[in-house]
């Protein structure tokens, strides 16, 4: 390992854990927090970093693919149809509206018309990574800015794969004059073989998804090793890029078709856990480098016109979205968090621009200059979310408070079942066999698979994992059920839930009786410990084939049981006066040793008198009356 | 200030109408105890020391339920059965329940009339609840006649809206004293002493 890359490393960590904080604290985000981090380390500033900013940005792009493979991700498609309408009819008025008013700006500056709709069509691209992002921790996915913004965004980012098509087409003059250094097999080709060869890459992606990934993650998950499987999906959005960079695609696009091909498949969730923490970090650096990247010598040199073009834009890009905001029937202050959240130009059109420029449809001057606007546009944002949030909301938001019903983009069931074993599997058919749904998490991909073929909602994916219980839906649920067959697994389950999701009634299965005193010192009310009620039953039938009547013996069954486990909480305390550490096996005994004393003292059965009639009897006899 | 507790047997409570307004409402009532049978034992595996406590610590019983087949729903006759043990309840020993006060609540699909010697069910209510009457006998606690929502099937809004405020007139009085056991035990029905006494008429 170098030098330079510990040292880089140090001064990007370092910018994000002094800055981010500072940003929280200060209410903006993150978001203007790894920009400002960024903007200070560069070389406008501090001077940290240098002009390997770019090189870094390279490199950070890759959490916009990481990012993007997880948007893949949750585009199930019957998630996506119900979306159709707000993602066609919202997202291409926006886009469409944004390019074509864009468009027509330029060209009247006096661009070529081809150049002109190029930059239209980077322009009107938005920040998928910064809006996820704000909205993530502002809690607003789910309100109707919130949908809205992803629907918008969503159309984008799939729009980014024809425009990458079309793109060569509008470079008929230029073709024959590679601008850079970077040799792909697209470079030197004619436009339409270069469209030819994307829409080839498109469709190689998603045939090799459903024929090479799905087989090949669920032989990885039949190994049971956890890091494998991060690793495994680490190396199908590495592997996905490269071979998008190989063909000179964007690696973006070329993971987001990965990810919505993957979508339905059984490891969704266990994908989307696993690629999350480096797509956070990644795209950390990614803000921090487009901080760092703003080239402040440019803007200084043409201050007017880069503040012109940048108010300009976003003036254009605001005024769209307001309107289809507005198409779309969002209330004032929805539809203003909407406009203002999506105004800046988005981070593919750092991809847009490199592809322009490659294909020499526009200068390398009006290229830096477009990409200065952009890293403005988007430090803007956040600026401008917090204007609304102190200034526009407060006076003239119509606040209304009322919840409004999420709608069914995806349905919760009121039980999460984590474990499907025979233990939740029996009791997944009785819930279902009563008409409650549950939404089972298990981590047996072979189980996954059968049970979805069966008509169950299952997610694969180890339950302890909270990002996995947040996608189940622990959020909205009522009872979560731990019926997950290692007692660690299910007190790690509980801990966690009882700490996040303190709402949510925890049932939980017990193995033994020591798991059941573990569950109770967790203060744990529902305990159900699995071998109690067969034995019992079995002892029932032993009493009847004795030639107990079957009644009594039933009666005694639940009479024991009953003692049995009011009996639990004070042997649970009890466990704990023991001085001396005993071997689990000595603990049992002791255990064994201590009920039989107790079932002495106390039988259970002896004194139930029910419908007794001796002494009744006795009594009526002693006064020789007849009976 | 009596203590009132309602031993509520009903087997199929989320489809009851009548019972369920009767009962609305009832745990926010001061000195009023509703133990649901059917909610606490499922099983029928009735807790005789808990029940024993609840009775010691109550001066009016209720056995409040449904009439199926002109007696009690099970659990309710499995509770007498279990509970009110020899030696306790009665027998020699048994003065643990002397004096208290117990009566039925029940309501019936069919009306007042058909309830007669001349009518479809031949006997009257009273002659129908004659083994609850002598339970209390037995035990040494004072029966009183029953409160009785009759007709449940035809019952409208308004009829059932007096038939609840005519209980809850009762419990009222019972809760404060409030009443005359030589006066309450001249007539059939509990609800027709309360009539006169507190200005609800019959719609």
């Amino acid at each position: 390992m170098n030098n330079i890359f510990l040292h880089d490393a140090l001064i990007y960590l370092a910018a994000a854990v002094v800055f981010v904080p500072i940003a929280k604290k200060l209410g903006m985000g993150s978001v203007l927090g790894y920009l400002l981090g960024g903007i200070i380390i560069g070389p406008f500033f501090l001077g940290f970093i240098g002009q390997e900013g770019k090189d870094i940005m390279h490199f950070a792009e890759f959490g916009v693919v990481m990012m993007l493979f997880l948007i893949g991700l949750e585009l199930e498609p019957s998630n996506f149809w119900r979306m159709r309408n707000l993602v066609l009819g919202t997202g291409s008025v926006q886009f469409c509206t944004t390019t074509i008013l864009i468009f027509a700006v330029f060209l009247f500056i006096g661009f070529s018309w081809q150049a002109a709709l190029a930059c239209g069509l980077a322009l009107a691209m938005s920040s998928t990574a910064i809006v996820m992002q704000t909205l993530r921790e502002k809690g607003l996915t789910k309100t109707e800015s919130g949908k809205s913004s992803f629907a918008v965004l969503l159309f984008q980012d799939i729009a980014v794969i024809p425009i990458l098509a079309l793109l060569p087409l509008l470079a008929i003059s230029a073709v024959h004059a590679p601008a850079t250094g970077n040799i792909t097999f697209l470079s030197g080709q004619p436009g339409w073989a270069q469209t030819l060869t994307v829409l080839g890459a498109v469709g190689l992606v998603i045939l090799s998804g459903r024929l090479v990934m799905v087989p090949f993650l669920r032989f990885i998950a039949r190994i049971h090793l956890r890091e494998l499987f991060t690793a495994a999906a680490l190396l199908i959005v590495i592997g996905t890029a490269s071979i998008m960079m190989l063909v000179g695609l964007s690696p973006a696009l070329g993971t987001f078709l990965a990810g919505v091909v993957l979508a339905n498949s059984e490891f969704r969730h266990e994908l989307e856990s696993d690629i999350e923490p480096f797509k956070g970090i990644l795209l950390g650096l990614f803000f921090i480098s487009v901080g760092a990247s703003i080239n402040f010598s440019l803007i200084f040199s043409n201050p007017l016109m880069i503040a012109a073009l940048v108010c300009g834009i976003v003036v254009i890009k605001a005024g769209v979205l307001f309107i289809t905001g507005k198409l779309s029937r969002l209330s004032f202050d929805q539809n203003i968090l909407f406009t203002l959240g999506l105004a800046q130009v988005g981070e593919f059109a750092f991809v847009l621009f490199a592809f322009i420029s490659q294909l020499n449809i526009l200068s390398a001057r009006w290229t830096d200059m477009m990409m200065g606007v952009t890293a403005i546009s988007m430090t803007l944002t956040p600026l401008l979310l917090l204007a609304n949030e102190r200034f526009i909301d407060p006076r003239c938001g119509t606040k209304d408070k009322k919840e409004k019903e999420a709608d069914d983009i995806d349905v919760y069931n009121p039980v999460i079942i984590a474990g499907f074993g025979h233990f939740g599997s029996t009791l997944g058919r009785f819930l279902r066999a009563n008409g409650i749904s549950a939404t089972i998490l298990d981590n047996d991909s072979d189980r996954v698979e059968l049970l979805r073929k069966m008509g169950f909602k299952v997610f694969y994916g180890d339950a302890t994992r909270i990002d996995i219980l947040k996608s189940a839906g622990a959020d909205e649920a009522k009872v979560l059920i731990a019926a997950i067959d290692s007692p660690e697994t299910n007190y790690d389950l509980v801990e966690k839930t009882k700490k996040l999701f303190p709402h949510l009634t925890v049932m939980v299965r017990a193995k033994s009786r020591l798991d059941a005193y573990e569950l109770i010192d967790m203060g744990v009310k529902d305990i159900y410990r699995e071998s109690l009620d067969t034995s019992v039953r079995l002892g029932i039938d032993v009493l009847t084939k004795l030639g107990v009547r079957k009644y009594a013996a039933t009666r005694a069954g639940q009479n024991f049981i009953k003692y049995d486990e009011a009996a639990m909480p004070q042997l649970a305390r009890h466990r704990h006066d023991q001085d001396t550490y005993i071997f689990n096996t000595r603990e049992q005994i002791q255990l064994q040793e201590q009920l039989l004393t107790n079932d002495r003292e106390v039988n259970p059965t002896l004194n139930d008198h029910a419908w007794d009639s001796d002494l009744v009897g006795n009594k009526f006899a002693d006064d020789g009356s007849e009976h | 200030m009596n203590k009132i507790l309602i031993l509520f047997a009903h087997p199929r409570f989320e489809k009851s109408k009548t019972n369920r307004a009767l009962l609305q409402n009832i745990g926010e009532r001061q000195g009023v105890t509703l133990n649901d049978l059917y909610e606490q034992y499922p099983d029928f595996n009735i807790d005789i020391d808990r029940e024993k406590e609840l009775l010691m610590a109550h001066q009016v019983i209720i056995w409040q339920h449904p009439l199926y087949m002109y007696s009690a729903p099970a659990l309710l006759k499995q509770w007498i059965d279990l509970v009110l043990e020899y030696g306790w309840a009665h027998g020699q020993d048994g003065n643990f329940l002397k004096n208290k006060i117990i009566f039925n609540t029940i309501t019936t699909g069919g009306t007042r009339e058909v309830y007669t010697p001349g009518g479809y069910n031949r006997f009257t209510i009273r002659e129908f609840l004659v083994p609850f009457e002598q339970t209390a006998a037995l035990c040494k606690m004072i029966y009183l006649p029953p409160f009785a929502v009759q007709g449940t099937h035809l019952l409208t809004g308004e009829t059932l809206q007096h038939h609840v405020a005519l209980y809850s007139a009762l419990l009222d009085r019972l809760v404060t004293g409030d009443f005359n056991i030589k006066e309450m035990n001249k007539i059939e029905f509990i609800n027709d002493w309360l009539l006169p006494e507190t200005g609800l008429t019959k719609p």
